[in-house]
């Protein structure tokens, strides 16, 4: 039976302080209107209401993350040029702490491309080890939240290490993994057993809220059908400006670029965030490009996510349904709409 | 006849000899409009008018350079095609531009913040109703009614053209001539008011969260640079793809220089900004100086050179020879 604890508001603080005194506190924080999450400040309270306007992908995939530094070095005339590499791959011990359960659950799609046994990718295996997600499970829902869709919910312990759900007072704090159990036993949780049904009521009422999801089961070969449909895709994307909110906020996408980043001898090459929406993304070294309109980019969008991921990985829909790619696009192209107008016309 | 139920009726009987017309829609909730793509008259029924258009649907008309189009305007979008015309980006021939008056759109963030401050929330909104005077917005079981303006966009605040500069039809009556607000350039004289050091922090602190996601360089009507922008070119190799304030201000500063003179401060950039960095802002001071350098406005006469698309000799406020 895993420990079930309980932390009062006001004890929170003290938790905090605690966790953040052994190991980087990466909590969400409002910074000029927008909810980031950024390194714990005792000073400033962070804002566990509503899901912050960035998830915390970067907390484990930075924006960008230097692989290695290098040096080109030449003593005389005749001597064959040096390189030194310094690699990068150590990861500071991190705790993520108030993310929703759609925020922790996008590593697991993560997981399955640079954890797998064909490519296993150290920077990252690196980093996910070193870092322990506290999740607070919601207990409101908004218009764009919808985790049920694509098999997770308002309390999904998945992804996560520890699940606090908000109670009366503070939060029931459970333990989810063998990794998230020893940030337990700080003096200032206590016993929980008591807030237990309290706590399910509060899970039970917010999946409630959600309602019934519609059913996109047939998204895979829904999606495929439409591949050659650019008429269905133009209208789908005739509205879309190209940019890369969507990508960028998403939990689950994890594409990247490789660029050397330097000047004379000496640089740095980095891995950074890319985005399948931005032209560059498929552009060939020979100028041609396979995605040349954003009608062939944002299909690819939405394909991987519920098509040809999941047709790769057991089912699973490379998408957490935290509703980040709806409320911040600046023109409100809504991925719902496109997956239920692709499984509707396959019926049709 | 309503000002919108005309719209449908002039865009229909457009339509046949159109690729599309660009208008608004409902979107996924009560409180986003989205921007709709007219193809059918089944389409056209769908179109929006009012406080919710906050989209410029001028940014989309670059892109369908060859194609017939039309696109419904406020005041502040039909500036941006005018520009796009003063600098032959588009065609006249192939732009058909439907108008009517405009009473003003909200800013979402002032709306956000007006319901959070009410103990509710955005994301939980399911009615909205505007008259031009107020919204009222119901979310979460809470109906708040905030006067048009205080929820209204700054540009809205400061507009002189809330009627279409330019068009092929305007439709209802013209709405009347709005009186500036002083505030509306509040952005501005804080910013005034600092210190260079202050304002480099400033600006520091905004841009740390930029997620380079460009926004709002592809938001902006004027941004046609868009897939070959030096943002994320190789060649020229401008910008560094490092996760750095420095590289995140540096594109701020490319964008508020290519836009001097050219900007109509329609405010998309700022609207799209997904992480809320008030980016129009080094627009706006850019635009100032272009003003009182040459006294023009851009995007109001089709007929008019921009001030940096051509040479004199002899410039009126800019004193080369006495310095």
């Amino acid at each position: 039976m895993a420990a079930v604890k309980y932390i009062s508001r006001e004890k929170l603080p003290e938790w905090l302080k605690a966790l953040a005194a052994e190991r980087r506190l990466l909590v969400p924080v409002e910074e000029g209107g927008a909810v980031v999450f950024r390194a714990y400040d005792p000073a400033k309270a962070p804002v566990f209401g509503s899901d912050a306007t960035a998830p915390p992908k970067g907390s484990v995939f930075p924006a960008s993350k230097e692989l290695f530094s290098y040096t080109y070095g030449k003593e005389g005339e005749d001597a064959k040029p040096t390189l030194t590499l310094d690699p990068k791959t150590t990861a500071e011990p991190t705790v993520v702490f108030g993310s929703k359960p759609c925020g922790a659950r996008g590593f697991l799609i993560f997981d399955r491309v640079y954890m797998g046994k064909k490519f296993p990718d150290p920077y990252y295996i690196a980093a996910r080890e070193a870092t322990v997600f506290v999740t607070m499970a919601c207990d409101t829902v908004e218009n764009t939240c919808f985790c049920h869709w694509v098999g997770s919910g308002p309390a999904d312990p998945a992804g996560s290490d520890l699940l606090l759900t908000p109670v009366a007072g503070g939060w029931l704090v459970e333990a989810v993994s063998a990794k998230g159990e020893p940030l337990l036993a700080s003096p200032a949780l206590t016993d929980g057993a008591a807030k237990a049904a309290e706590a399910e009521e509060v899970k039970a009422k917010t999946r409630a809220a959600l309602g019934e999801a519609p059913d996109i089961s047939t998204s895979k070969e829904a999606l495929l059908a439409r591949f050659d449909d650019m008429d269905f895709w133009r209208d789908q994307s005739d509205k879309c400006i190209s940019c890369g909110a969507c990508t960028y906020l998403c939990p689950t996408c994890y594409c990247f670029s490789i660029t050397d980043e330097g000047s004379g001898m000496s640089g740095k090459r980095l891995r950074s965030w890319d985005a399948c929406m931005h032209f560059q993304f498929t552009l060939e070294a020979s100028g041609h490009n396979p995605r040349p309109t954003k009608a062939h980019r944002l299909k690819n969008r939405v394909g991987h996510k519920f098509s040809y991921y999941p047709t790769l990985h057991d089912g699973l829909i490379a998408c957490c349904g935290c509703g980040r790619c709806v409320k911040s696009c600046p023109v409100s192209v809504d991925i719902r709409e496109i997956v239920q107008n692709a499984v509707a016309k396959a019926k049709a | 006849m309503s000002r919108l139920e005309e719209l449908k009726t002039r865009i229909k009987e457009a339509l046949p000899g159109l690729e599309c017309v660009i208008g608004w829609q409902k979107g996924y909730d009560a409180l986003h409009n989205t921007p709709l793509f007219m193809r059918s008259a089944e389409d056209v029924d769908k179109l929006e008018w009012g406080a919710l258009n906050v989209h410029n649907p001028a940014v989309y008309l670059p892109t369908m350079a060859g194609k017939k189009v039309g696109v419904v305007v406020k005041g502040c979008d039909s500036r941006s095609v005018v520009e796009l015309l003063q600098e032959n980006l588009i065609n006249r021939d192939n732009i058909v531009i439907f108008a009517a008056g405009c009473d003003g759109v909200v800013d979402l963030t002032k709306v956000k913040a007006k319901l959070a401050a009410a103990g509710t929330g955005a994301g939980v909104v399911t009615a909205v109703s505007a008259d031009g005077k107020t919204v009222s917005v119901t979310a979460g079981g809470k109906t708040v009614a905030m006067p048009m303006a205080e929820v209204a966009a700054d540009k809205c605040l400061r507009c002189q053209y809330p009627n279409a500069v330019l068009a092929d039809t305007f439709v209802g009556t013209p709405a009347p001539q709005p009186t500036p607000v002083p505030s509306a350039n509040a952005d501005l004289d804080a910013l005034d008011a600092m210190s260079v050091p202050d304002r480099m922090a400033f600006w520091r602190y905004h841009m740390d969260r930029c997620i380079r996601c460009y926004a709002c360089r592809n938001a902006c009507p004027m941004c046609v640079c868009r897939d070959h922008c030096i943002a994320q070119s190789r060649e020229p190799h401008w910008l560094s793809q490092d996760d750095s304030v420095t590289e995140k201000l540096m594109f701020q500063v490319v964008h508020a220089m290519h836009l001097a003179g050219r900007c109509t401060e329609c405010g998309e950039c700022q609207r799209a900004c997904p992480m809320d960095i008030p980016v129009l802002a080094l627009k706006k001071h850019l635009n100032r100086t272009i003003h009182d350098l040459f006294d023009y406005q851009a995007g109001v006469d089709a007929a008019a050179i921009p001030p940096l698309l051509q040479f004199k000799t002899e410039e009126v406020n800019i004193k080369e020879r006495s310095w």
